[in-house]
């Protein structure tokens, strides 16, 4: 591409760019003040995003592509590490620029210790998102996806006081390492199979390869990135992770790094096995994976007392819907799905900001301990709220655009049931975020027992700041207000559908992917199909499924004047939720047999 | 005889598994941890075999028609040891961490982290 190859080089700039500085800071940030740190570190953040921001338009138009050290491809074969931007990583390189900007700004006085790891190591963790999404073969996917996940574990532990944290980060690294270490074992197996490592080559030299070795390299390379995007049942180790990583960097987790799994699976499936013998088979694998995911996520949500465990859980029940919107295989799906992780990720973290600003003013976040403690900040209360209805998917936010968007392509796919699913899950994960919001900030409903109180309490997590401030600081109510205020604009942005349509278009064109990266005749992208909006129906649904968040949320409150009749037909539900909670069990080993479980019944999936 | 390599990766991998599986001590997992990704390295490295091939240097006894093994697997099993490098060491940390904190390496031991 010589006409954008100025732009295209800015991928590798970036990507290079950015481990120097993580580098920079790790290395001589113990002699430099903190506030020098904080500042470098933002400096580096918003660059990033002013790169992405400048190759945005660029890559929608014409994917970018660019040979690391001028390896190009000559005769179809391939030597050198490609980077590849087109929308999709771009946007999302351009997300996580933005959440980590928000992130940063946050813990600007957020942490009262003088420590610049948090700042190296959060740059070396957008270094390795970055890289992640612009990688053009999967070893180098496979590098990026182990460097964001060493940063991801020591962000994990980073209060190192805290045996909590110090576990949560164990199970989150092991349970990830293996995953990663079983997809570079479907890495080798398909460089045995092919001689390619680079994604155009593998998709030109695997079309209609019907082989059973396909799919077991498929099963193989996809486990490291479904562990990643916490897609049941491998998701065991995000609860964990999410429940103890300080709150800014929970804002990173939830918003993009498990999005990020999502992006890999897709980009996997759409640049190289969509012309294989498991083109079907994975899309059924991606829809029946994103059920379980969804019912087991909403399920587990409705249960905890502990405020990030909750959300926590909530991402899971999201990311369920997101695979199932995947599986559908349909291009608008895929732009609502976009739209919808857009609005998600500010909407979630905003809330993961407000679960910090909850610990550093009361020194908890336990829903039980904390009823009606927070009658003293109304506004804190306002915005909890305010983001809750926005998860739920309420217009005019973000959240209920996406979903609107996403719904509107599965009612036409034909899976009816996905749309009711959908709904399902937005009212019950945002009526458990209510229910926290009503105890804790109205004060109501009586004392609780019963099965929410036998959860993880929230007491136990060790403070990252003197408890007890006044007033929040403005470094800390100014990225929850801008986060709210982004979920806002994005629902009301002109052209963010038809943008995330083309994008969707792009992404899912795989002979235009293999045009750009080994050169040859690349066919314009078809011109986006109807780009939708707001529509009526999608508008009703969005207050339909808020006002049954509500709903769900005031009877959760009000359990004892549930009649006794309809309690004890909830009762019989007790002792299988009893099991399930023990599923969860904070034991690593028990993970990684699930994980070996999970990979052998997807393996009869697609083999089947 | 060739897929002799394959077999031996695929029963390291597996042992490195139910050693995790099975682990009551962390510094025992994240060995196994390691085992199961010495794995990665022999299956890299039977990729490229060739038997009867020299390695991949070329000078003056080497030639353009002398058979070498692959130098591609060669580079991604060099990358994979400094990434298990990277891995190991964090994990390892980690766990010191954890026994001066809690005085505690038993994962059964570790505490409230469930539900």
């Amino acid at each position: 591409m010589p006409s954008n190859a100025p732009t295209a080089s800015l991928l590798a700039v970036l990507v290079v760019g950015l481990v120097l500085v993580a580098a920079l800071l790790m290395s001589v940030g113990r002699f430099l003040p903190r506030r020098f740190a904080d500042l470098a570190a933002m400096g580096a953040a918003l660059a990033a995003g002013g790169g992405e921001v400048v190759m945005l338009p660029s890559a929608l138009k014409d994917r970018l592509v660019y040979w690391m050290a001028g390896w190009e491809p000559s005769g179809g074969r391939t030597v050198g590490i490609a980077l590849v931007g087109d929308g999709l990583s771009v946007g999302i390189a351009l997300l996580a620029a933005v959440l980590m900007l928000a992130a940063l700004t946050f813990s600007w006085r957020y942490f009262a210790s003088d420590s610049t790891h948090f700042h190296g190591l959060m740059i070396l963790f957008l270094a390795g998102m970055t890289g992640f999404v612009f990688a053009g073969d999967v070893f180098t996917m496979f590098v990026f996806f182990e460097l964001m996940g060493v940063a991801a574990y020591a962000l994990t532990g980073l209060k190192s006081e805290d045996p909590t944290a110090l576990h949560g980060a164990i199970n989150f690294g092991i349970v990830n390492s293996l995953a990663a270490y079983i997809s570079l074992t479907g890495v080798a197996l398909m460089y045995a199979h092919t001689g390619s490592l680079n994604l155009a080559a593998l998709s030109v030299e695997l079309s209609g390869d019907r082989s059973p070795l396909v799919a077991v390299t498929f099963v193989l390379v996809c486990t490291g990135f479904l562990v990643k995007g916490a897609v049941s049942p491998f998701h065991f180790w995000l609860d964990d992770a999410h429940a103890v990583a300080p709150s800014p960097v929970c804002v990173l987790f939830s918003g993009v790094m498990v999005e990020l799994g999502l992006y890999g699976t897709a980009r996997l499936y759409w640049a190289v096995f969509s012309d294989t013998g498991v083109a079907s088979a994975g899309q059924v694998l991606f829809g029946a994976l994103g059920v379980l995911t969804a019912a087991m996520g909403t399920v587990m949500c409705f249960l905890q007392r502990h405020i990030k465990r909750l959300l926590a859980y909530s991402t899971i029940a999201h990311m369920g819907v997101f695979m199932i919107a995947l599986g559908s295989a349909s291009g608008s799906a895929l732009a609502g799905l976009a739209v919808y992780a857009l609005g998600h990720a500010m909407v979630k973290g905003a809330l993961f900001l407000l679960s910090g600003i909850i610990l550093d003013r009361y020194g908890s976040v336990d829903e039980f301990t904390l009823q009606g403690r927070g009658r003293d900040a109304p506004w804190l209360g306002a915005a909890y709220l305010v983001a809750a209805l926005a998860l739920a998917g309420t217009p005019p936010f973000g959240v209920g655009l996406g979903k609107g968007l996403t719904e509107h392509a599965l009612t036409d796919a034909g899976t009816v049931w996905a749309t009711v699913l959908m709904i399902a899950v937005s009212a019950v994960t945002a009526g458990a975020v209510l229910r926290v919001g009503a105890r804790i900030f109205l004060g109501l409903g009586p004392p609780p027992a019963g099965l929410e109180e036998a959860g993880m309490s929230g007491d136990e997590e060790k403070i990252e700041v003197s408890i007890g401030r006044d007033r929040v600081p403005l470094s800390m109510s100014g990225p929850v207000a801008a986060l709210l205020g982004a979920g806002l604009v994005l629902g009301a942005a002109p052209g963010l559908s038809a943008n995330a349509e083309a994008a969707a278009v792009q992404f899912m064109d795989r002979s235009g992917y293999v045009g750009a990266v080994l050169g040859g005749a690349v066919l314009p992208v078809s011109p986006a199909g109807t780009a939708g909006g707001w529509d009526a129906p999608s508008i009703v649904w969005g207050f339909v499924t808020a006002t049954l968040a509500l709903g769900l949320a005031a009877v959760a409150v009000y359990r004892h004047r549930v009649p006794a009749g309809a309690r004890r037909v909830l009762a019989i539900a007790v002792p299988a939720l009893r099991v399930l909670r023990r599923t969860h069990s904070g034991r690593a080993g028990d993970y990684v047999v699930w994980m070996v479980l999970g990979v052998a019944a997807c393996g009869a999936v697609v083999l089947v | 005889m060739t897929y002799y390599a394959y077999f031996v990766a695929g029963a390291v991998m597996l042992l490195g598994i139910a050693g995790l599986a099975t682990s009551r001590n962390l510094v025992h997992a994240v060995v196994c941890l390691s085992v199961a990704q010495s794995a990665t390295y022999i299956l890299l490295i039977a990729v490229g075999y060739q038997s009867g091939a020299v390695a991949p240097i070329f000078g003056a006894q080497t030639g353009r028609d002398t058979p070498v093994v692959d130098p591609v697997v060669q580079a991604l099993a060099l990358t994979d040891i400094v990434v298990s490098a990277a891995v190991t060491s964090m994990l390892l940390a980690l766990v010191v961490q954890m026994a001066k904190r809690r005085r505690v390496v038993d994962p059964d031991h570790l505490g409230p982290l469930e539900g």
